[in-house]
């Protein structure tokens, strides 16, 4: 394919009111294509109620070398999970 | 016996298309085209399956699998430009867009039929096959807009194709008869809009619409290009050499 062809990320929503989720990537040359690519190759067996397709460069992500800035100080912050509470008996939902 | 033969017709373009797109499958220009081809022919496969078994229903005597595999040349009718080689992409671009068009508006009177069998697999189709038209027109858009070259070859692939689509819009005895009971659809009737649809892409590529000329025709009557003999000993080979093979 030509030049122009970017990649592009596809997230599918499974069902309705659901959020959608990553899936994969693709090649296409604009948003129509990428859309209908994006149809073809993930949604063929059910999979989908409304699929997003977002350029891959307009996806900013965080580096890995960023790791220990950005994710290590939540680790010793164990309060932050709600394992203190005490949980009625019965309820099995929680 | 009319029935039958009408069934047959819709069947059989579908297979034979089918079997044509298929050619496609692992040769596809990208991997995304690849498998949007592949769906595409899967999708005639199977509305192939629901003409075939309904025909096979009204013949009461061979099976959908012997309709398919065990009829000659001359026993089938699908119309003559979906047995047309795939040649380059824009060819089979051409190919698809011309027959899809035909095909929404062919199935859109058809699941009005009176024939409740005949309409409930139109609609079926029908959602199928706006999918087609979708993918092929966003293609003829950007062949024809696109390089200098693949407007030329989406040209050449207008020119070649055109003398095809007079078949498209025939009606014979058949066809008048099924059409005045309720059952069949005006063919005539849907190249206004045909034309109207297909002038507004070739416009919208910037292509130019074939002038009108000679216009092949038979395929009703059983009579094909050779390509046909060619796809069909492939596509039956398996089953006339091993009949009844299972797997």
């Amino acid at each position: 394919m030509s030049d122009n062809t970017k990649v592009w990320e596809v997230f599918i929503q499974s069902k309705n009111g659901l959020a959608h989720k990553h899936v994969g990537n693709l090649h296409a040359p604009d948003k129509e294509m990428a859309l209908q690519n994006a149809r073809d190759l993930y949604t063929r067996r059910n999979e989908g109620s409304c699929i997003w397709v977002v350029k891959a460069e307009h996806i900013i992500s965080s580096e890995s070398e960023d790791g220990e800035a950005f994710f290590d100080p939540s680790n010793d912050k164990i309060y932050r999970h709600p394992t203190f509470y005490t949980l009625p008996k019965g309820s099995k939902y929680i | 016996m009319s029935l039958l033969n009408y069934t047959l017709r819709i069947a059989d373009s579908s297979l034979i298309l089918a079997q044509r797109i298929s050619g496609w499958c692992s040769k596809g220009p990208t991997l995304e085209e690849d498998i949007a081809l592949s769906n595409i022919a899967l999708d005639l496969f199977g509305q192939a399956n629901g003409f075939l078994e309904y025909a096979s229903k009204l013949d009461g005597n061979k099976t959908p699998d012997q309709l398919a595999f065990n009829r000659n040349e001359r026993e089938f009718f699908n119309l003559q430009i979906t047995e047309q080689e795939n040649g380059n992409f824009a060819d089979t671009i051409v190919r698809q867009f011309f027959f899809s068009t035909y095909s929404f508006l062919f199935y859109t009177e058809l699941s009005k039929s009176t024939d409740e069998t005949l309409a409930a697999l139109s609609v079926k189709s029908l959602k199928e096959v706006k999918y087609h038209l979708q993918h092929s027109k966003s293609w003829m858009l950007r062949l024809g807009d696109g390089t200098e070259e693949s407007k030329q070859k989406t040209q050449d692939a207008l020119q070649y194709f055109w003398q095809f689509t007079g078949e498209l819009f025939e009606m014979d005895e058949v066809d008048i008869e099924m059409s005045k009971s309720g059952i069949g659809v005006g063919n005539s009737e849907l190249k206004t809009n045909w034309d109207k649809m297909v002038n507004e892409v070739i416009n919208q590529s910037t292509l130019e619409r074939p002038v009108d000329a000679y216009m092949q025709t038979g395929s009703k009557k059983g009579l094909h290009t050779e390509c046909l003999g060619h796809l069909l000993s492939e596509m039956q080979y398996l089953p006339r050499a091993y009949p009844n093979a299972k797997w």
